[in-house]
């Protein structure tokens, strides 16, 4: 118990606390009240950051919800190497994580070389690097980079608890007429809703924290893309290019405060976690 | 009949081209830094070229910056396994204190715990420059360390294994002997807890390794850089995407081939460790939750 305590407290406690102070106080520590808060909204970059954000969210929220479940139903019933193979394929790229996605996709996303030069020329009308990451683009294609490193994990998650379905229950509706579909809609769908809540809530609170993705393709843009694309990269703009670091912090808890609310939400409401014997 | 066989060929379709895109980057990389950067354009994408290019790649991309890039594979290691051996030592005997004792607080470390295991890292980690910042610590490899060390889900692996599977008579059994608890911890419960000891060993050490915004915070010489923020600087000084570094991008000799090396070898441990432990990995997505 003794080492961990401190670790908690001051990596877990404290920083959010120490933020909290910041976004309320002046660069001389005095109580300002919101104004940190309505001094950042009101910069012209905190709108569009967070419109970004959302947008990517939900673009990437969507693709989770359909994809996920479409594919978890339809590996589900399949012979069990089969969908063990699928399975493995699609967990692959989370190994790729972090800056080395975003590497692979700018590779993908440039014409020149990209195995999917004709996706890129007929669905983006892209010929050039700079035409794949056009302003328009960019929330989708960060979408597809988090779909492709973690989907794969949620569709092991969602097929696993596809399988703690009894099996009778699934003959008795077959016995009763209903068809591979009905069975998905009407008896498999309903027992996946938990975990379905849980994986929306997470992501949305991871969404909303977007920094390494538009940060390394900023870098690679040649200043097409704003490097306060996202909440957090104006956040952390704020701190290191104009040293406002109580500005910084109001954003930061703006965020944190998705996260909490996320976290909060998953831990009291979905049963998924034990906190007492 | 004739429907269920149409039935069977869609689906196996649709999985067929899902994985095409799950699969296709990753071979893609797998064979890029095997062409001349000139051959990466002409030839097909899937094809492969030689050997000797990959050396000649791995030539310019260990002579940039004067072998930055070992350093940056040694940092990463470095910081990894330093801060997992700590989450280790910190993290297996909190799990099993909030698991097996009773004490004043219990349910909110046990509370705090679960709530920061599921925020956003992300969330963290301007607060936590701000608070490193205050103290002076930015720009020390301890700025990343201790942070990575902190790792309440592995707090929380160690506890649900304890409450779950380590029968409370073992423990007793134990203190009749004579042990004393700290006795009963490392001679009864800690060689029990192997198998959590792997699980959080990987679990830590991947989210270390990929790690990108914390480093990309706290760190300012590129001397110190993990290899995720290793990778961006690359990047940067690369004419392939980034035409600002243009006649720069000729003396170091840093191009599409060597920047997909620089990826691959970036990936290879975590890879290694994903294809060794996807199954105990995909338990960590559901944040050790309720048996499934």
């Amino acid at each position: 118990m003794l080492p961990y305590l401190p670790l908690l407290i001051v990596f877990g406690v404290a920083p959010s606390i120490y933020a909290l102070d910041l976004a309320f106080t002046n660069v001389g520590g005095g109580w300002v009240g919101f104004h940190n808060f309505v001094r950042t909204y009101n910069d012209f970059r905190f709108l569009s950051a967070f419109r970004h954000v959302l947008v990517y969210t939900c673009v990437w929220l969507g693709a989770l919800i359909v994809f996920v479940v479409g594919l978890a139903l339809l590996l589900h019933g399949r012979a069990n190497r089969v969908s063990a193979t699928f399975r493995f394929l699609f967990y692959m790229p989370g190994a790729l994580a972090g800056s080395a996605a975003v590497l692979v996709w700018l590779f993908m996303l440039d014409p020149s070389v990209s195995p999917g030069s004709f996706l890129l020329h007929h669905v983006l009308g892209a010929d050039i690097f700079a035409q794949s990451i056009a302003p328009g683009n960019l929330p989708f294609i960060f979408a597809m980079i988090a779909f492709w490193t973690g989907a794969g994990g949620w569709i092991v998650v969602m097929y696993g608890a596809l399988n703690t379905i009894p099996h009778d229950l699934e003959e008795a509706a077959r016995i009763d007429g209903a068809g591979p579909i009905t069975i998905a809609l009407r008896l498999k769908l309903p027992l996946m809703r938990k975990w379905i809540a849980y994986m929306v809530i997470l992501s949305f609170a991871t969404g909303t924290q977007l920094f390494v993705e538009p940060q390394i393709v900023q870098t690679a843009s040649f200043g097409l893309v704003p490097d306060t694309w996202s909440a957090n990269q104006l956040a952390y703009q704020l701190a290191f290019r104009y040293a406002d670091f109580n500005g910084a912090a109001a954003i930061a808890v703006d965020l944190l405060m998705i996260g909490l609310v996320g976290a909060v939400l998953i831990v009291t409401r979905s049963g998924l976690f034990r906190t007492d014997d | 009949m004739r429907l269920r066989v149409v039935g069977l060929g869609v689906r196996l379709t649709v999985l067929a081209m899902f994985a095409v895109f799950f699969i296709a980057p990753v071979v893609w990389l797998v064979l890029a830094p095997t062409k001349s950067d000139k051959a990466l354009i002409t030839s097909s994408p899937f094809s492969f070229g030689d050997f000797h290019h990959v050396a000649l790649a791995w030539k310019h991309l260990d002579a940039f910056s004067s072998h930055i890039f070992r350093r940056w594979i040694g940092n990463t290691l470095f910081y990894a396994v330093s801060a997992t051996a700590i989450t280790l030592v910190a993290g297996v005997p909190a799990g099993y204190g909030l698991a097996i004792g009773r004490f004043p607080g219990r349910k909110l470390v046990l509370s705090l715990t679960l709530v920061v295991m599921i925020v956003p890292g992300a969330a963290l980690v301007l607060p936590i420059f701000l608070e490193l910042n205050a103290v002076h610590l930015i720009g020390s490899s301890l700025s990343v360390i201790l942070p990575f060390a902190f790792f309440p889900f592995g707090v929380y692996l160690a506890y649900l294994y304890y409450a779950t599977a380590l029968p409370p008579s073992l423990l007793d059994a134990a203190r009749v002997d004579g042990c004393g608890e700290l006795q009963t911890f490392l001679r009864v419960a800690l060689p029990l807890a192997k198998p959590i000891v792997a699980l959080v060993f990987f679990f830590s050490f991947v989210a270390d390794w990929n790690n990108f915004f914390l480093p990309y915070v706290v760190l300012a010489d590129s001397n110190q850089y993990p290899i995720t923020v290793g990778l961006w600087d690359l990047l940067s000084s690369t004419p392939s995407f980034n035409p600002a570094v243009g006649g720069g991008g000729q003396s170091v000799k840093i191009f599409k081939p060597e920047l997909a090396l620089a990826t691959l070898i970036a990936v290879v441990p975590v890879a290694i460790v994903f294809l060794f432990s996807q199954r105990a990995l995909v338990r960590g997505l559901v944040g050790g939750a309720v048996k499934e």
